[in-house]
């Protein structure tokens, strides 16, 4: 039962990296520009939503909704204004640019709100501390099952954009041949900045941390590298082999989720392909 | 006035100059076709044209309008189509998605999915497969019609027969033909010169980066023109043939 127990949880971990990863893996899948400052815009958006909240009082939801334009706005401005020339300039400059910016947006926001831990813990209520008991062992949170159902309407929502609006197959064919997208008129300047404004607004979450982007980075490479259902499973399977790590002894949670990461690895270079996804995000 | 002039069009990667000096015109509703060995710079020329490689020197006008400042995306909507050599297909879409990721915001326009699949009927059953997994033919027949859906004025199609069999060729020719008796001016590049002669209303032929030969598809010669193609006058008169 404890085993269930950790698999159920791991998968609720699971859905939180997948949703911190989404964004990194459309970012990839388009432009292929690793986001290095990924968690850092993630962990500034929760700040924007923390300011919101302490100066207005309302609720962290509607905080959210105010914070989420604001944030989509940032991710097309950035693009349009760094990134692009970054990706003029080869493959290391947006590498070396989005790590600026990470450091960037770390120091400002030291400086800004001071090294303590904040949290939005105490004005989302009950939320945060919910959870039920099922078969005296199997304990579900309310807070893991909104990370899930978040990860599942991100996901839904993402996979129907690309897939039946027309900005999501233009997406797609810049992703596949941004020469040929071109030739067809497509810009994809406003395409990139796009995919980028989306990417900021997935990763856009209340727990989220810059130590987190790395397990972020393990769920996209797990699921393969720029595939949008790759990316859900990698985040659940990474998710699981943590909990399920943690249950042989609580230390070994980061090191069984790096050791499937260092299998998957392997095991692409290896020619072995574990994984096919036909929607590339 | 002619739907596109080429003026003095220099073109260069790096230091290799593959396109010199070059002057064309291309009437409303006319079909020309671009023909001359590997590397007379065909390939660069119309890359060019469409705004995918920014010339050196030279202007290129549609209409009467200077466009050569134009980046490749303004220019589809401006009525220029480039269908590139290789089709380039996004592999990953569908056939009906390749088709509609290209179609004009703007409404109207004679070109839609119906009017693609009327012009190419064996994409019928294919329009929701996956680009890849279509035949050379077809996905040719395919790129061509992601041009049209762009509603072009002016439709550049490079190397349309370019690693299909035969019979491939012919059923895309036979469709291209249908799209040019509707009044669609066509620039196209081709390698192979009888069904060149046969499509077009003029043949420009490229050698080494310059027009050397330019008429009448009906009118030229065919030695002339095979002459042109290899540059063998010019080695006779220099005495030293390659």
């Amino acid at each position: 039962m404890s085993v269930a127990n950790a698999i159920l949880q791991g998968i609720f971990l699971g859905a939180f990296y997948a949703v911190l990863a989404c964004g990194l893996s459309l970012m990839f899948g388009v432009m292929r520009i690793i986001n290095l400052a990924h968690g850092d815009v993630a962990v500034l958006g929760a700040y924007l939503v923390l300011v919101i909240v302490q100066g207005t009082g309302l609720s962290p939801l509607l905080a959210f909704v105010i914070a989420l334009p604001a944030m989509i706005a940032l991710g097309y401005v950035l693009q349009l204004t760094v990134l692009q020339r970054a990706l003029k300039a080869g493959i290391l400059t947006p590498l070396l640019a989005t790590f600026g910016l990470s450091i960037v947006i770390q120091n400002l926001l030291l400086l800004k709100f001071s090294p303590d831990v904040h949290s939005l813990g105490a004005s989302a209520g009950a939320l945060t501390t919910e959870s039920w008991n099922l078969f005296g062992s199997i304990s579900i949170s309310a807070l893991g099952l909104v990370v899930l159902a978040v990860a599942a309407v991100v996901f839904t929502v993402l996979h129907l954009f690309l897939s039946r609006t027309r900005p999501g197959w233009r997406m797609r064919a810049t992703a596949e041949d941004p020469d040929a997208a071109e030739l067809i008129g497509i810009d994809s300047r406003h395409v990139y900045a796009r995919a980028t404004a989306i990417a900021i607004r997935s990763v856009f979450d209340p727990v989220s941390g810059p130590t987190q982007l790395i397990f972020a980075f393990e769920a996209v490479v797990i699921g393969g590298m720029g595939s949008l259902w790759g990316t859900l499973l990698g985040g659940l399977a990474l998710g699981v082999a943590q909990t399920l790590g943690a249950q042989l002894n609580p230390e070994y949670a980061a090191l069984s989720g790096h050791l499937l990461f260092l299998a998957v690895l392997i095991l692409r270079f290896g020619g072995v392909r574990l994984v096919r996804f036909g929607a590339r995000a | 006035m002619s739907l596109l002039a080429v003026e003095d069009l220099d073109c260069r990667y790096g230091l290799l100059q593959a396109v010199r000096g070059v002057s064309l015109q291309v009437a409303e509703g006319e079909t020309v076709a671009l023909i001359g060995a590997n590397g007379a710079g065909k390939t660069t020329l119309m890359r060019a044209i469409a705004g995918a490689h920014p010339p050196h020197a030279g202007r290129v006008k549609l209409d009467g309008t200077d466009i050569t400042s134009l980046p490749a995306h303004t220019r589809v909507r401006r009525g220029i189509a480039l269908v590139p050599e290789g089709r380039r297909l996004f592999a990953g879409l569908t056939v009906e998605e390749n088709l509609r990721v290209a179609a004009a915001s703007r409404t109207g326009g004679r070109w839609n999915v119906q009017a693609v699949l009327e012009v190419f009927p064996f994409l019928k059953p294919r329009l929701h497969m996956p680009a890849a997994t279509l035949s050379g033919g077809e996905q040719q027949a395919v790129a061509i019609g992601r041009g049209l859906m762009t509603n072009p004025r002016l439709l550049l199609l490079d190397e349309a027969s370019l690693g299909l069999a035969p019979v491939a060729v012919d059923a895309v020719y036979r469709s291209l033909a249908d799209v040019i008796r509707e009044g669609m001016t066509v620039l196209l590049v081709e390698q192979d010169l009888g069904r060149a002669l046969k499509v077009a209303d003029r043949v420009v032929c490229m050698l080494e980066g310059r027009v050397v030969l330019e008429g009448e598809a009906r009118s030229l010669d065919r030695d002339r023109i095979v002459n042109a193609y290899f540059g063998l006058r010019r080695a006779a008169a220099g005495g030293t043939g390659a």
